[in-house]
């Protein structure tokens, strides 16, 4: 058989209940090399990935490990060959050492006990090949999420990975930490393990990898050399179209005397003294770092937190919700950071994702009018361009862009005014960020008010008309769309107001 | 396509057990299948089916209630003490007690919904307070004689069946319209999904446990009524262990126990198979302590399979 690859997927088709998720992948991969993995939300990476540690059964193909050829995978069988896998969430034990993890599972007994004297020697070797400065007793839990990242990487080296998959690897991780991971990846490589390396960040990919596979919507699309490539063909080959302008641009729709909602004074849930003025057609960005009170802020106007003084007017009068049910009466909507966890109801369908708010107002006697509910669905499906076989489809099954646009059908459904958009595009690929983003200027043109909060900067900048910028619950200022500039923004983040009581 | 109707088979996989069940009784006992046999199962049955109605409301928002055997109970010595030391009619009486065993419901919503104590402690708690509170108000003594008339509720017939039996499948048909055509349906189903985005969907999830833990305890309260009628004297122990039993039914009607998950329709043919069960055993002569052994067994297997079937859809 053909020594060439450590790894071979041939032809792999993925079917699920209604949705092809692999169609007839095939892909390869050389002993030592670093292969990027790109593509959008669901276009089939993750299940990609899955089919090789044995998570996924693919439903046909062939994967051949060193010329030795499976049908499927189990994790077993996936250890024994030496792929390893890297997940977005970590499998530790945070309650245990560095060392005790690197054995979990299998520790190096003495009889009945265990070795604790041989583990922490061996996972100083192990740490020590990998350049990784960790003493072995430390607990995990006790490390920065980087050096968890790195016992993981040392786990799998261990157990004499030849192929090293990772996913999103650098997502959790700070520049600094991004830096020591390439160094080990590099190191790796050079020991002839080859990596798998899939990321959002194409600079990572053009930065560590030889090659580069790229799959659209389940199929496999193509495989270009790193150095003869440059970002606008990845991203042409990712969705399928140039990326001429990451922002659309909106024609000036702000009502400048009509003010939606105003806060004065308001204190509570960490955030003090914030005062605040939002104009009808317009996106006011609210920038800072994570943990600066953005989230907190919204909480409290969705009346989800409690305001312990100050005002929140709406349309001019003072409003005071108590629980999300009265703010989303009164005209008030949030979509929310974790679109899984706060946002959609995922074992529910697309249509009562998007009836939610509104069955009392559609019932009569209680009863649902299945007519109106069917109708409602149909037209913010075709308005929002939600991609799904039907409207019986769980919203589990739909991509992270389209469960974000069910979240915000479910929100013009009950007719709302002012929508809350915390962190919109967070996990969300390229195309269908920008279908967002036009979303929302669609929004702002038909006499909706937009309060975005983003920490991504680009995204601040690009979509808002005027953004004011929190830090440590205060507001530290306000820029006008002529002074938006990344440093600016920063620099406000960063400062604390000194305030003369 | 293919999937679709497996996945049809699937979500009716326990109506073939049940059908696996019946044929199986019937050749170990021919008078199994007699009509007074099935008419006897359908009546003792009638009394979990109507308590599961409110039991598969509160499994459906992963919540469980432990005090329905004792809401049992003491609905059994309340509406027998009303009638025959208090004096009340029968009317007022058993309107009275089922308000009671709803206002037990009511309370168990306070505790779960507004104080925040897990729903198997707080039912559990609530289901030893009522327990003594039957002791208390009987004396540990059964009450007796009530009027001719009240036997009609459980042990009446409107031609051929049985009035329980009726009131059964009335609550059933109660219980499908809720969960199915009603608003409240939807919100179990995404309170019992995911509480807390249903709570910024705009879910009051505090009023949607209150109502349903008083469901739960209004039709524990009718299965109360309908067994005083059914054995026409009070027990202190009427609705020991009753809980189980429901709870029984409805899980093995495939609620799942993690909430989100379930049909009322199948839920019936849970109800069913315990019936069933406890009566092919009866007739073949199985003591009453293997009876438990079995039931035990079944209600693994029912999670059991539960469990494993969401294992597999995690792949």
């Amino acid at each position: 058989m053909n020594e060439e690859y450590v790894l071979q997927l041939q032809h792999i088709r993925k079917e699920y209940p209604g949705v092809i998720a692999l169609k007839d992948v095939s892909i390869e991969v050389k002993p030592g090399e670093i292969l990027g993995l790109i593509g959008e939300n669901g276009a089939g990476k993750s299940t990609l990935i899955k089919c090789c540690s044995g998570a996924v059964i693919p439903t046909s193909g062939k994967i051949l490990v060193n010329g030795k050829e499976f049908t499927s995978m189990t994790p077993q069988l996936a250890a024994e060959n030496g792929i390893a896998i890297i997940y977005q969430e970590f499998n530790n034990v945070k309650g245990l050492s560095a060392a005790e993890n690197l054995f979990l599972g299998n520790p190096i007994r003495n009889g009945i006990i265990v070795d604790q004297k041989a583990m922490e020697k061996k996972a100083k070797e192990v740490f020590a090949q990998l350049n990784i400065n960790i003493n072995p007793k430390t607990l995990v839990g006790d490390l920065t999420v980087g050096y968890q990242q790195m016992v993981e990487i040392a786990k799998a080296i261990k157990q004499d990975a030849k192929v090293l998959i990772m996913d999103e690897p650098s997502a959790p991780l700070t520049s600094a930490e991004v830096e020591s991971m390439f160094k080990i990846c590099r190191l790796l490589q050079s020991k002839g393990v080859s990596i798998i390396y899939i990321s959002h960040r194409l600079e990572e990919i053009f930065e560590l990898t030889s090659r580069i596979v790229i799959l659209r919507d389940g199929d496999y699309i193509t495989t270009l050399e790193t150095d003869k490539s440059n970002v606008n063909e990845l991203i042409r080959h990712m969705v399928g179209r140039d990326l001429t302008e990451s922002f659309p641009p909106r024609k000036d729709c702000i009502e400048k005397d009509h003010v939606i909602l105003e806060l004065r004074n308001l204190t509570g849930n960490g955030d003090q003294n914030i005062d605040l003025k939002l104009r009808k057609g317009e996106i006011l960005g609210l920038g800072g770092l994570v943990g600066a009170g953005r989230t907190e802020l919204a909480q409290m106007i969705f009346g989800c937190a409690a305001v312990e003084s100050g005002k929140i007017l709406f349309h001019g009068k003072e409003i005071l919700p108590k629980t999300p049910r009265e703010a989303i009466d009164l005209g008030i909507a949030l979509v929310p950071e974790d679109r899984k966890r706060h946002g959609a109801l995922l074992e529910m369908c697309v249509k009562n994702n998007i009836n939610m708010p509104i069955y009392p107002r559609i019932s009569k006697f209680s009863v649902i009018d299945s007519k109106t509910e069917k109708k409602t669905a149909e037209k913010y499906k075709d308005d929002l361009r939600i991609k799904t076989p039907t409207l019986d489809q769980q919203v589990k099954n739909l991509s992270g862009g389209n469960q974000q646009k069910v979240i915000l059908g479910k929100w013009l459904a009950a007719n709302s005014e002012l929508i809350i958009f915390d962190e919109p595009t967070r996990g969300i690929d390229v195309g269908a960020k920008f279908e967002i983003y036009k979303l929302m200027n669609d929004l702002v043109e038909s006499g909706k008010t937009i309060l975005l909060i983003s920490s991504e900067l680009e995204e601040l900048m690009g979509m808002s008309d005027r953004i004011v910028v929190l830090s440590q619950g205060k507001i530290t200022g306000e820029l006008q769309k002529e002074e938006f500039a990344q440093d600016a923004i920063m620099k406000l983040a960063f400062s604390v107001k000194e305030e003369v009581e | 396509m293919k999937s679709t109707v497996m996945n049809t088979i699937k979500s009716k996989a326990i109506w073939f057990v049940l059908a696996f069940l019946f044929i199986g009784f019937t050749i170990a006992n021919p008078r199994f299948i007699s009509t007074k046999n099935l008419f006897t199962i359908a009546r003792q049955v009638s009394m979990y089916g109507i308590a599961a109605v409110g039991m598969t409301f509160v499994i459906l928002i992963a919540g469980i209630d432990l005090s329905a055997g004792s809401v049992i109970t003491l609905v059994n010595i309340v509406c027998a003490y009303l009638m025959v030391k208090a004096g009340f009619g029968m009317a007022t009486a058993v309107i009275l007690s089922v308000l009671m065993a709803t206002l037990i419901g009511v309370l168990n919503g306070f505790f779960v919904s507004t104080i925040g104590i897990p729903a198997i402690i707080a039912t559990f708690a609530s289901q030893i307070i009522f327990e003594g509170a039957a002791y208390l108000i009987s004396g540990g003594i059964p009450i007796y004689g009530f009027d001719e008339r009240f036997k009609v509720i459980g042990q009446g017939f409107i031609g051929p069946v049985p009035v329980p039996v009726i009131i059964m499948i009335i609550c059933f048909g109660i219980g499908s319209f809720i969960l199915n055509k009603s608003y409240f349906g939807r919100n179990f189903y995404a309170v019992g999904g995911n509480e807390e985005a249903a709570k910024l969907s705009g879910i009051q999830v505090g009023r949607i446990k209150y109502m349903i833990y008083s469901l739960s305890g209004f039709f524990a309260g009718l299965a109360g009524i309908v067994m005083l009628s059914r054995t026409n004297s009070a027990q202190p122990t009427a609705g020991s262990g009753y809980e189980f039993d429901v709870i029984t039914c409805v899980v093995l009607g495939g609620v799942s126990v993690a909430g989100g998950h379930g049909f009322m329709s199948n839920v019936v043919a849970g109800v069913m198979i315990i019936g069933c069960l406890t009566n092919g055993m009866i007739l073949m002569n199985v003591s009453s302590y293997t009876q438990m052994i079995v039931k035990g067994l079944v209600l693994l297997f029912a999670v059991g399979f539960d469990c494993l079937q969401k294992r597999k859809s995690h792949y």
